[in-house]
């Protein structure tokens, strides 16, 4: 029940909105599609479920080229950001639609309609209307809903996109373990890299129509294939071409070859974090991420002059910068992890 | 002070709001109640209950009863055609369906007779094959589906627009094809401003003078309608006979829309 997406094209008037993507999730998978808006990743997620039609390219489902057939024979479970509830509907009947639409008899469609409010955790509101419920137990009958026609792969489009922060967390672990029990291949749409990370296996990161990398969470982060994999997938600091991960930036109190010296210009204190922004001879603005007792034992304040090390950075540039002691593959695509070099 | 902040100009505006009604709609229908029924419920009932009056009532409800179906299905299928379908010609299609709202219903009852009359573009084709338009229901029947084809788009359109596509798209993924998407959930979700389209056209339908009066002849017991005859009684100075059958006309449209409220009053329950 694998879905792979070969070649896709679409555009939309001037706009490119998909350009020669290609996709493999596994069977039994939860990828997520990964992205900041316009990048075209619901549009993918709507071109598997027949929502829109591309202008070139195959989609298989289970090795099945779905291309010529309908929505409605796809066997699909989508999801909208916005519930899409049919709000003339009980809960029972929203749940109950695919079943009916299916020809299945009142008392199967019963039985299961309520084993799917069980698993959703909505027992008890079968007779309420949408507008009876919250976001997140619309969200979570729409859910139902999808499930309940035993779809061959469940598409989810930015799901939990409209609900609170905390609403939100509580869905993504239920929605983890909700998979682990099903096992029903899974496409979920974010622009919320934390999100993705937390939920998914395998993520695809996309821009402005294309793929820029496919792996799990340790891949994109550990190995960027580029720098806006890098900065989208994570926090990021640029200095000159090489890009280093706030807790990847050393703060020191003297000045040695590889240090560059900054301005200290805020200290933000979130927790067992500590944001360190400063400023350095540039101009450049970047931050540190520090734990308190680093703090602490640096003493630092608010208006000194730091020294910045970084530890690791990374630059996809091919062009060697210049600079001594340092040791940098560059061109490779999926990045080159480099030192940095002293200040000039 | 702001205009309509305190409360001595906010009952001001209440009393004009309420006196306008008042004087321009509620007096007149008022005064031709009590005109009706000044001397007893028997000079009335006793117009409506000649075989003209009783004609002219079948008459109007086989007029609502062809044109209120037609231009529903029409009403709700152009207003799908309108607000799914991208196309470039939409907007002329907007504009012309307001045409009828637009031009006088005697003009209508004009252009039908170009159409139809004895040197009209399809009398020929009409003539041989036996129908006889003008001066007969085929042609009050056109006549009233043209004043009313409005009513039912204008009120879908918006509702349409309202719901958006995504419970639609849902049903599609959940197995749904396009006529049962139509039935289960696009209608039901437009249900309301299509009734009260239905309303409006019903109600025109009924109270249409104009396109019918020039089309029909309005020969007593053949070609004539509630308006219609509504007109001869009081050419006549049969004014019992004309308050008689206008009273009979503002109930049937009362109960058009009594009969929404119900439905929506039951709904809402």
């Amino acid at each position: 029940m694998g879905i792979s997406v070969e070649g896709a094209n679409k555009r939309f008037g001037d706009f490119q909105a998909l350009e020669d993507v290609s996709i493999e999730v596994p069977t039994g998978s939860l990828t997520a599609l990964l992205g900041p808006s316009g990048s075209g990743k619901s549009t993918l997620l709507r071109a598997i479920a027949g929502l829109e039609s591309l202008d070139s390219g195959t989609v298989l489902i289970d090795g099945d080229d779905v291309g010529s057939k309908p929505t409605q024979k796809r066997e699909v479970g989508f999801v909208f950001q916005h519930y899409a509830a049919f709000k003339h509907m009980t809960v029972y009947e929203n749940v109950g639609f695919g079943l009916k639409i299916r020809k299945w008899d009142k008392k199967k469609i019963s039985q299961r309609v309520h084993e799917l409010l069980d698993l959703v955790q909505l027992p008890g509101l079968a007779d309420r209307y949408p507008s009876q419920l919250s976001g997140g137990q619309r969200q979570r009958m729409a859910l139902a809903r999808a499930l309940a026609v035993q779809p061959q792969v469940l598409l989810l489009d930015e799901p939990f996109g409209a609900l609170d922060a905390k609403v939100r967390k509580d869905l993504r672990s239920w929605l983890r373990n909700l998979h682990d029990e099903m096992h029903v291949t899974t496409i979920f749409v974010t622009h919320d890299q934390e999100e993705a990370m937390d939920v998914a296996g395998q993520l695809v990161v996309m821009n402005e129509g294309r793929v820029e990398q496919s792996g799990t969470a340790n891949d994109l982060y550990d190995h960027p294939a580029n720098e806006f994999v890098m900065s989208f997938v994570g926090e990021v600091n640029q200095l000159g071409e090489h890009f280093v991960r706030p807790h990847d930036m050393e703060i020191v109190l003297d000045a040695d070859d590889r240090t560059q010296e900054g301005l200290v210009q805020r200290i933000v204190t979130l927790g067992f974090e500590v944001r360190v922004e400063l400023v350095l001879s540039d101009g450049t603005e970047v931050w540190a991420q520090l734990t308190r007792a680093e703090l602490q034992r640096l003493e630092l304040r608010e208006g000194q002059i730091a020294y910045l090390r970084p530890i690791q950075a990374k630059s996809f540039n091919g062009s060697s910068p210049s600079g001594h002691g340092a040791s940098t593959p560059h061109g490779s695509n999926d990045g080159g992890d480099a030192e940095i070099p002293a200040a000039v | 002070m702001a205009v309509g902040s305190g409360a001595t100009s906010r009952w001001g505006l209440r009393v004009l709001g309420l006196g306008y009604i008042l004087l321009l709609l509620l007096l007149p229908l008022g005064l031709i109640f009590y005109k009706t029924f000044e001397h007893g419920i028997a000079p009335p009932l006793d117009a409506i209950t000649s075989p003209d009056g009783l004609h002219a009532l079948k008459l109007t409800l086989l007029m609502v009863a062809i044109a209120v179906p037609l231009n529903t299905i029409f009403g709700i299928g152009c207003a799908l055609l309108l607000v799914r379908h991208r196309w470039w010609g939409n907007p002329i299609i907007d504009a012309i369906i307001n045409l009828p709202f637009a031009i006088s219903p005697v003009v209508i009852g004009l252009s039908l007779f170009l159409l139809y009359g004895t040197t009209g573009w399809f009398e020929p084709a009409l003539a041989e094959a036996g129908i006889k338009v003008l001066f007969s229901v085929p042609g009050m029947v056109i006549a009233s589906v043209f004043v009313s084809l409005p009513f039912v788009v204008r009120e879908t359109v918006p509702v349409l627009q309202e719901i958006g596509t995504e419970q639609e798209q849902a049903a599609s993924t959940l197995g749904a094809n396009a006529w049962q998407t139509f039935w289960r959930i696009t209608l039901p979700a437009i249900r309301w401003g299509v009734a009260y389209g239905v309303v409006l056209t019903t109600a025109r339908v009924l109270g249409e003078f104009g396109a019918v009066s020039v089309v029909s002849g309005s020969i007593s017991g053949q070609t004539q309608t509630l308006p219609l005859f509504v007109e001869k009684q009081y050419e006549n100075f049969n004014l019992p006979g004309a308050f008689g059958a206008s009273v009979l006309l503002a109930l049937l449209a009362l109960m058009t829309l009594l009969a929404m409220n119900f439905l929506k009053r039951k709904e809402d329950a």
